[in-house]
């Protein structure tokens, strides 16, 4: 398996042949940034033509078809479009806090994103804390929507915000609930030890077995509303308010809110394919010497995004399947049905990982 | 100067600003977010020194808890349009007194841990690197749930009963009569 950090080591004694240790670390710090910045650009792009053309199977339509061929350069356009447009001032708002917000979000999604485990030894944030510093960061995008919503100076855009802020706060809950469930049978919360351990002893959901699949659905879903997107999309919901907390931003601001969106879609697939899927490690058959061999040459970043985009794929098609829920649905099913099954769930892993009855 | 020290002093100029940021602004929805800002340096500084579970409890609790309640409470009470209620001569001498033994009872403890002479020695002016290992997860897991010297268990159940506590009670607010 090519480990990654030996590139980065390398870097980092180029760098430090002929930079103070300060600057070093600036430099490093400015390469890091760039290339999340970038690889979260490029993801975006990846993500909306997917969604549109996804979207549109689903809906017995072809999706994008008129720019370029098959409609590839489709989002690039849109991206076009949208840095051309004006960001409109609104009267009787305080600007500050309305510019603000979807910053907030983008931020708090980009710091999330840098957990994410790509390689051996290619992780840009790598805590002894991990899973509960991502779960920490996440948490923030819930203030900058509340802003956003109160910023605007509008019924729809308060609306959707306060249905963000409860569904949120509330899903949170279960997907805090299931990571509890990882970590007591990892017993490490460091994510690049937790992918390190599934390299090793195989992947979670198989050395978990059924506790570890209960946990695994209940992300998908807690996953999907957490990214308010259906059939949790009613802080957005078009239908009844326009587009919810996000009706009065124009231009690169609400392509921000727009960025965000598809990264934490991405960043929550990611999460589930590091804790549960292996992250980056191959799938491995104990007994077949051939096939694992095989499967040990695929680069470990090819692992991760194809386990990534699967678990993408599913949540899309979770998201163009069914209907939107009520709020009061969305809050029972998640406080009566998710979490109680969670702590069901948590007490059973804890009872398999107490009598060792885990692979 | 090394890189500890530069960003302990962009920290120390974040936090110092907002809070007082928070104390003189107009709008109750600024005060919070710029409280949220001061709150996020603290958290800054925790990761500095190496203690992440305690910065991250920090983002958690009260970025994601505090600040979002805050918030949700102004939205929903309309504090927006809510006047400042009017300044009695009173109301002046008493914050004012208030403020003085803060302040007091603050500067006592700072003198009181001999900083400068902490300082003066060689060796102990910078910050040292951040160090992970300083308090891992399981420590503070065996510390929390310890009936030994030196363990949490009693104060751990107290803070336990007391949220069922508050729970049950919000619950006994919120129910349909």
């Amino acid at each position: 398996m090519f480990d990654f950090s030996v590139i980065s080591q390398w870097l980092h004694t180029l760098l430090l042949s002929f930079l103070p240790e300060w600057a070093t670390i600036l430099v490093e710090s400015v390469i890091v940034a760039l290339v999340i910045i970038t690889l979260y650009a490029v993801f975006a792009i990846v993500l909306i033509y997917m969604e549109r053309k996804i979207c549109g199977f689903f809906q017995c339509r072809l999706g994008p078809n008129r720019v370029g061929k098959w409609g590839l350069l489709q989002v690039f356009a849109d991206v076009f479009k949208m840095l051309q447009k004006e960001i409109i001032k609104m009267r009787q708002t305080d600007r500050f806090l309305h510019d603000l917000a979807p910053f907030f979000v983008v931020t708090a999604s980009m710091v999330t994103f840098a957990c994410l485990p790509w390689n051996k030894g290619g992780h840009m944030i790598d805590f002894n804390i991990g899973i509960f510093f991502i779960l920490a960061v996440s948490s923030v995008s819930v203030v900058g929507i509340l802003l956003a919503g109160w910023g605007s100076n509008s019924k729809y855009p308060i609306i959707g915000a306060m249905r963000s802020g409860a569904q949120i706060i509330s899903y949170e809950l279960s997907i805090g609930l299931t990571m509890l469930t990882v970590i007591c049978l990892t017993g490490t919360m460091q994510i690049s030890e937790i992918v390190q351990q599934q390299s090793e002893l195989g992947w979670n959901i198989f050395r978990g077995h059924l506790p570890m699949v209960i946990a695994f659905i209940i992300y998908l879903i807690a996953g999907n509303a957490e990214c308010n997107r259906g059939p949790f999309d009613l802080p957005e919901a078009e239908s009844e308010l326009t587009a919810g907390y996000h009706t009065e931003y124009s231009g690169m601001h609400f392509g921000y809110f727009y960025l965000a969106e598809y990264l934490n879609l991405f960043i929550s697939a990611g999460i589930a394919t590091t804790v549960f899927l292996g992250g980056w490690a191959p799938l491995h058959i104990s007994g077949l010497d051939g096939f694992n061999g095989v499967m040990d040459a695929v680069p470990g970043i090819v692992w991760f995004l194809g386990k990534t985009f699967f678990v993408v794929f599913l949540l899309m098609w979770e998201r163009w399947t069914l209907p939107r829920l009520r709020i009061d649905n969305i809050l029972t099913l998640e406080w009566k049905y998710l979490m109680p099954i969670s702590m069901l769930n948590l007490v059973l892993m804890a009872l398999l990982v107490a009598y060792g009855l885990y692979f | 100067m090394d890189s500890f020290n530069i960003m302990f002093i962009v920290l120390a100029v974040i936090i110092a600003s907002c809070s007082v940021l928070t104390v003189v602004s107009r709008s109750i929805m600024r005060s919070a977010t710029y409280l949220f800002f001061t709150l996020l340096g603290t958290a800054g500084l925790y990761f500095l020194m190496g203690y992440t579970f305690l910065g991250a409890v920090q983002v958690m609790v009260y970025a994601g808890g505090i600040i979002v309640l805050y918030v949700f409470a102004i939205l929903l009470t309309r504090g927006t349009q809510d006047k400042l209620s009017e300044n009695t001569k009173n109301k002046i001498v008493m914050s004012a007194l208030l403020s003085l033994v803060g302040l007091g009872i603050f500067v006592y403890i700072i003198l009181k841990q001999n900083f400068m002479e902490l300082l003066s020695q060689p060796g102990n002016l910078a910050l040292t690197a951040p160090d992970e290992s300083v308090m891992t997860m399981s420590q503070i897991g065996q510390n929390m749930l310890s009936s030994a010297e030196g363990g949490y268990i009693l104060p751990f159940e107290a803070v336990s009963v007391l949220l069922l506590a508050c729970i049950v009670g919000s619950l006994l607010i919120a129910r349909k009569r």
